[in-house]
């Protein structure tokens, strides 16, 4: 099937396809036929995956993507405090150097309600829609929203409660986010009001950074005790209108995670660090329709499978140019 | 993809049970959601977020506030550019109002100190609509003389001191100590043998007076406000005055905090503007 199709249909919620034996090309068979007679022990294994938790690069990426998301939050906070104006605003909309720029979500949530747009409103969103679908869409997720850095770290929590058993993780189908989508966008358009953001922790943070905290706090804290107690990381895979939005315009991005099948084992560390587990399917035996496979839309680009990967079998890729990084 | 493809085999008991438990936990998911969501709409029912905006917010007579707060795209650069500081932004209990800026003008009111009336120039998508070019224009809201008998003018007072006294915060632009930079008001003391506040820093009248003389805020003969905003009226006889309200009030809210009296005899009307007092 069409990347194109399939990427944008699973980011909706539909389950990725399994696909069957004849649907594989040759070459892939040929590489799942080897792996099966050559089997890796399961010593031989845990100490490829032991020297690679030694290598200098284990945390390269998530290194570079936290300096990147505390930079970007801090440059809000220091132009304000400083009153440089280099970045006047916040996340929803601001002006950087005096140029505009408006939140994807933001924009369309106050186009919807308001019915009316501003030439100001409308180059603040071209620009940010050009600069997206350029780094790749979703990458505001894990490499700017506030939101995101925080839960990152209620994720670890629940997944040491969840191994303790002492929680039992609750999870909910994908293709509920979708169904927000369109509940959001009614809302804005039949009450008048820009409904989410009045809930948006991408939004809330971002304020309560640059402004100073307030009650709105609070709604924030709730997602995140919902998130380490019941359902892991429930807001960014199940609710979140702004990651849908930026997944479309990540669809036609050049920034991309691509999976390589020669060298991987098919062990799953990967998907067990993915925010959104579903865009690595392919990564499970059997399930690679050729040797090189493009990493869905939905994909936040964080890179924590290019990091956890003891094969180098997960790499970021340019289309059009080589690996990056 | 080719239509002859194998059927799907039908799902086991087991799994159509997980698939129907999910389905009802994804509905539970959607309806809490909304009703955090919607909840945004009481304090907005319930009239609690009826504030004082800053100049150029979208105000309807049907619609009252709701334009402002759907255009409005909570970023706060109104926020950022306010020399005096008089814009906040409103918190959760404001529910669909939370990132909308507002203005507590007994703490610290709009007195105009950017002149070019820069928060509506930041405004992003025109909740501070572009249509307005100077702080005359601007419709706010309209003072009111709420406390008449407790005004100093009225009892026929002075006024000798700070205005708020030595710990307010608050900041005004006094031409005469430095055009460009607002300082307390807690620096500048006043001795007023009839105390005349409201009208002495009313923004718009020391406009006026300052076109009288032949020198407009920044040259700009347009920056003269067309008409009076506030007056002081003799009652009775002796030196006693009352304050009063004309139509040139834009509702900036500079009477309500440099009132010295507690509580302030002079309020803004929220829901009344210069244009619609005839109505």
């Amino acid at each position: 099937m069409n990347y194109f199709i399939e990427s944008i249909s699973q980011m909706l919620g539909r389950a990725p396809a399994k696909p069957l034996q004849d649907e594989l090309k040759v070459e892939v068979r040929e590489i799942y036929e080897e792996k099966r007679k050559h089997k890796l022990t399961k010593e031989e294994l845990l100490a490829l995956e032991e020297a690679h938790a030694r290598t200098r690069h284990r945390h390269k990426w998530r290194n570079r993507r936290w300096a990147t998301l505390i930079i970007v939050n801090l440059l809000f906070v220091v132009s304000y405090y400083f009153d440089v104006q280099l970045v006047e605003g916040a996340l929803t909309a601001s002006r950087v150097v005096g140029f505009h720029m408006a939140d994807l979500n933001s924009a369309l949530q106050v186009m919807l309600a308001y019915k009316h747009v501003v030439l100001n409103l409308l180059i603040g969103t071209v620009t940010v829609f050009l600069l997206w679908v350029l780094v790749g869409g979703r990458t505001f997720c894990s490499w700017v929203c506030p939101y995101h850095f925080v839960a990152e770290f209620a994720e670890k929590l629940h997944v040491k409660l969840a191994d303790k058993k002492w929680i039992k993780p609750v999870t909910f189908h994908r293709g509920v986010r979708t169904v927000f989508y369109v509940i959001f966008a009614l809302l804005a358009v039949v009450t008048g009001y820009t409904v989410f953001e009045t809930i948006s922790p991408t939004g809330i943070l971002s304020r309560a950074l640059i402004y100073g905290p307030g009650l709105a706090l609070a709604w924030v804290a709730v997602l995140l005790l919902f998130e380490i107690f019941v359902s892991k990381r429930a807001w960014c895979r199940y609710v979140c209108p702004i990651g849908l939005t930026y997944g479309l315009v990540g669809s036609i991005s050049p920034v991309r995670v691509k999976y390589n099948v020669v060298n991987c084992h098919h062990e799953g560390d990967c998907r067990k660090v993915c925010e959104v587990p579903h865009v690595l399917d392919t990564t499970i035996r059997m399930r690679a329709r050729d040797v090189n496979v493009p990493i869905g839309a939905d994909c936040t680009r964080c890179g924590l499978c290019v990091d956890i990967c003891p094969t180098d079998s997960l790499n970021f890729e340019f289309v059009g140019s080589k690996k990056l990084g | 993809m080719s239509t002859d493809k194998p059927k799907k085999p039908p799902l086991s008991p087991v799994r159509r049970e997980q698939n129907r438990r999910e389905f009802i936990r994804s509905g539970v998911l959607v309806g809490g959601t909304l009703i955090a969501a919607l909840a945004g709409f009481v304090p907005i029912a319930g009239g609690g977020t009826h504030r004082l905006r800053p100049p150029g917010a979208l105000k309807d007579v049907q619609l009252g506030e709701r334009d402002f707060l759907s255009a409005c795209i909570k970023c706060g650069q109104c926020v950022q550019v306010c020399p005096v500081e008089a814009i906040h932004l409103a918190d959760l209990a404001d529910g669909y109002g939370l990132g909308v800026p507002y203005i507590d003008a007994r703490a610290q009111a709009c007195d105009f100190s950017c002149d070019g009336l820069q928060c509506v120039l930041a405004c992003p998508t025109g909740a501070l609509t572009h249509s307005l070019n100077y702080p005359s224009q601007t419709r706010m809201g309209f003072a009111r003389v709420a406390r008449p008998d407790t005004c100093l003018a009225v009892q026929g007072k002075g006024f000798k001191g700070q205005a708020r006294g030595a710990d307010y915060r608050g900041k005004l632009r006094f031409d005469e100590v430095d055009r460009w930079n607002p300082i307390p008001v807690a620096d500048h003391p006043y001795d007023l043998e009839l105390c005349d506040l409201c009208v002495r820093q009313c923004p718009i009248e020391i406009r006026i007076a300052q076109c009288a003389d032949g020198k407009p805020p920044s040259g700009d003969q347009n920056q003269c406000p067309p008409r009076h905003a506030i007056r002081l009226q003799p009652v009775g006889d002796g030196k006693a005055m009352l304050p009063v309200i004309e139509d040139g009030c834009v509702g900036c809210g500079v009477c309500e905090m440099i009132c010295p009296v507690e509580e302030t005899v002079i309020v803004i009307d929220l829901d009344k503007t210069a244009d619609t007092l005839s109505a």
